[in-house]
């Protein structure tokens, strides 16, 4: 009996129940895409960050000091250490292996152009390396993405280099020309507009500069870009100095420490660390993006909450003369509630269901345009989201059912009230 | 007459207005928060990402320094509106024969601009030094205890100095000692050769600083650091197409609210409306007085929901950017047009029902 009176309720006076349920399908909707769009968007903005390229450095341990002056390097071309291009693949072996966005080995060589002293730095550009199964393809187009050439960039197996634009501006030089490196001659396939230093040097392939160093195999230094956790005080620890259980939570955070200390047990005889211009700041400004979206998202589910109650106090409110009519013929106030709160349940949980696909899709559609990439949702969210969507709802009804019932069914009745 | 009606209404069903007030309130607020939110947020985030530093850099053509006058032409430019931090660079001899690069700066202005320095403690004193960390490992210089003083020699001429602290960034500054420019150029005689700026305003405003500078320094490069330029335009414009999504999910399901609470509202009246067709009155009059009720509702919301808003926008700029969002009081406008169209749609559907109904059977109470 109860059970047919909630159906007959639903196919009678559907459209009484349409208002109620597009409300509640919105506030469903709405909330469903705030949580998803709130719960990505640390990834998102954080592979964003990453366009101010690398964040991590690695240098050889026993390293003498850097002479550099305005992008020229001063160190006579003996000194100071190498690392081993051959241990570059180890780096997609590390723990954060999927956290490495790309890496980019450098090796500055003075050379002679024209008669005058220039650096030549020697990288990848977009190089496949290979480790066990997988190849990756990584180059200073990864950590360096504001790199503009005009022209090609150079093969990474050619002996083609790319000019800095401000010595090609003052050598007179333009792309598909040649320039004479140490007496020979190259061709030039682009220039390079960095807006840093390279803008005054010649980069070519790592191979190429390893050869007119006369060092095969050499890197001075590599250049890293891992998505990473903002730092908080675990991060700033020294790992030497935790007990096992903290010593593993801190190796399995994705900070910058941790996975420079991972690059460093990984390639012999190195020393890594943040370059903190680029990491720290990242860390500020992506807490600064997550609170914000944070905040945003709660007055999105606190106006969604709102709705979905109005409206449903709103549906009750409207059909007191049912109400009237029912006590009138005997029926008992808890009757009558839980009546109402089942019509309200069943109402909740079909537009609740139909509002978070919605918002899956609203979530998705925001994720593509703004981001270009996919906005993953928790399907644990599901049975979360229909949850609050009942509980909404009830707590919307139950003010107006509340006042309906104690109403005197006369005056229900006569359409007074 | 007409404003003793409205009043009445107002008065007379104290609970059922005051909800209908409520929720307009409530929706005014969150649109009033959000929509500041969008217009403050862009001012907030460039400020965030001031902790990149220089986004401009003035570096002397050759081998020259620059001019005397370089950093007065910056700061003319620049006209308070940025920073700019000088540097001078020599090359020189440890008593132990190693070669260090020295550089003679601002340590004030330095410390403004590069917040990612990790220092120790920055120097004060007359001829005290800071030193890089892997700089300080080589000259073995404990500027905590130990060995603090060391001296450094160019063209012949030694200095003596003090190690005040030790800075840390993960670049070129690790390896060299950092000294105050007016020792700098007392020891050296060197001038600075680069100039460190960083314009405030968005990449459009930031390459005319740089076109300015270049024009006044000619003997100068002047380039803006696209490193920081476009990864700011990136991160900032994904971040304020978030916030305006989110900002018109909002608005539109406080919209929503307004609607469901409104339409009850007025459909609750219903019998005083019938009482005036049978008394004789016009529909328009009918129909013009509930838009009249239901605008005023609008308007009185409106004000009361955007004082509240720019609280909540206050109370978000403290927690989240521990600055204050400013009140823009040019949204006042879009918010109370906003609420009082709102509220005029939600009574367009009640209006219409009751306009076909007879206000007998509305009396009786069907």
């Amino acid at each position: 009996m109860f059970l047919r009176l909630v159906y007959e309720s639903f196919r009678r006076q559907k459209q009484r129940k349409l208002l109620a349920g597009i409300a509640v399908m919105l506030g469903v909707t709405v909330a469903t895409a705030m949580i998803g769009v709130a719960t990505n968007v640390g990834d998102k903005i954080e592979r964003e960050l990453r366009s101010y390229g690398a964040n991590l450095v690695v240098t050889p341990l026993q390293d003498t000091l850097d002479l550099k002056i305005a992008g020229v390097d001063l160190k006579p071309p003996g000194d100071g250490a190498y690392l081993n291009e051959a241990d570059l693949p180890k780096i997609e072996g590390i723990f954060w292996q999927h956290n490495i966005l790309g890496f980019a080995p450098v090796l500055p060589v003075p050379v002679r152009v024209n008669g005058r002293d220039v650096t030549l730095l020697g990288t990848y550009f977009a190089k496949p390396v290979v480790y066990g199964k997988t190849t990756f393809t990584t180059g200073v187009r990864n950590t360096d993405p504001w790199w503009k050439v005009q022209g090609a960039w150079p093969d990474d197996n050619s002996r083609d280099v790319l000019l800095g634009t401000t010595l090609a501006h003052d050598l007179g030089r333009a792309p598909g020309g040649q320039i004479e490196i140490n007496g020979q001659p190259y061709n030039i396939s682009g220039i390079l507009t960095s807006g840093g230093e390279e803008d005054r040097q010649i980069v070519a392939p790592l191979a190429f500069a390893q050869q007119v160093l006369g060092k095969p195999g050499a890197v001075r230094r590599i250049y890293v870009s891992a998505l990473t956790k903002p730092e908080d005080a675990l991060a700033r620890r020294d790992p030497r100095s935790l007990s096992p259980e903290v010593y593993d939570r801190w190796y399995c955070s994705p900070y910058a420490a941790s996975i420079a200390y991972q690059l460093q047990q990984a390639i012999p005889n190195s020393h890594a660390e943040q370059i903190r211009q680029v990491s720290q700041t990242e860390g500020t400004i992506l807490s600064r993006i997550q609170g914000l979206m944070l905040l945003v998202t709660l007055a999105a589910l606190f106006a969604a909450v709102l709705a979905v109650a109005a409206a449903m106090a709103t549906a009750i409110f409207e059909r007191r003369p049912e109400v009237g009519l029912m006590k009138a013929l005997g029926a008992r106030n808890i009757t009558i509630a839980t009546l109402f709160f089942a019509e309200a349940a069943l109402l909740a949980v079909l537009a609740g269901v139909v509002g978070y696909f919605g918002g899956s899709l609203l979530a998705r559609v925001i994720g593509r345009v703004i981001f270009n990439s996919q906005m993953e949702i928790q399907p644990v969210l599901f049975p979360i989201v229909l949850g609050i969507a009942v509980l909404v709802t009830f707590a919307g009804s139950a003010v107006a059912i509340r006042r309906a019932v104690k109403f005197d069914p006369v005056y229900a009745l006569r359409g007074e009230g | 007459m007409f404003l003793r009606m409205l009043w009445r209404a107002a008065t007379l069903r104290k609970a059922r207005a005051a909800a209908a007030l409520l929720a307009m309130v409530v929706a005014a607020a969150t649109a009033t928060a959000m929509l500041n939110l969008y217009v403050d947020m862009q001012a907030k985030m460039r400020r965030e990402f001031r902790s990149y530093g220089a986004n401009i850099a003035v570096v002397s053509k050759g081998g020259n320094p620059l001019p005397a006058d370089a950093m007065n032409k910056v700061t003319t430019v620049l006209d308070g509106q940025g920073l700019a931090v000088p540097f001078a660079y020599a090359v020189a001899n440890t008593p132990q024969g190693k070669l260090v690069v020295v550089a003679g700066t601002e340590f004030a202005k330095v410390q403004k601009l590069d917040t990612w320095w990790s220092v120790t403690q920055w120097p004060e004193a007359p001829q005290a030094a800071l030193l890089g960390t892997r700089a300080a490992e080589s000259l073995q210089v404990n500027a905590g205890s130990g060995n603090k003083t060391f001296d450094l020699v160019f063209n012949g001429k030694a200095i003596h100095l003090t190690a005040a602290g030790t800075v840390s960034t993960g670049a070129d500054e690790d390896s060299r000692i950092y000294i105050s420019l007016n020792d700098f150029e007392a020891w050296t005689g060197v001038a600075p050769s680069t100039i460190e700026v960083q314009a405030y305003g968005d990449p459009g405003q930031i390459r005319g600083v740089s076109q300015k500078l270049s024009a006044a320094l000619p003997g100068a490069e002047v380039r803006p650091i696209q490193q920081v330029l476009e990864g700011e335009t990136r991160v900032l414009g994904k971040t304020r197409s978030m916030v305006f999504a989110s900002a018109v999910l909002i608005v539109v399901i406080a919209a929503l609210c307004v609607l469901a609470t409104l339409m009850g509202w007025v459909y609750d009246r219903r019998r005083d409306f019938a009482v005036m067709k049978a008394l004789g009155a016009s529909e328009r009059i009918i129909t013009g007085f509930l838009a009249a009720e239901s605008a005023a509702l609008g308007a009185v919301g409106a004000f009361i929901g955007f004082a509240l808003g720019v609280g909540i926008a206050i109370w978000i700029g403290r927690a989240n950017f521990h600055a204050p969002v400013t009140p823009r009081l040019n949204i006042f406008l879009p918010v109370l047009l906003g609420s009082v169209l709102v509220a005029l749609l939600a009574s367009f559907v009640p209006i219409s029902l009751l306009r076909r109904a007879q206000p007998a059977n509305i009396l009786r109470g069907e």
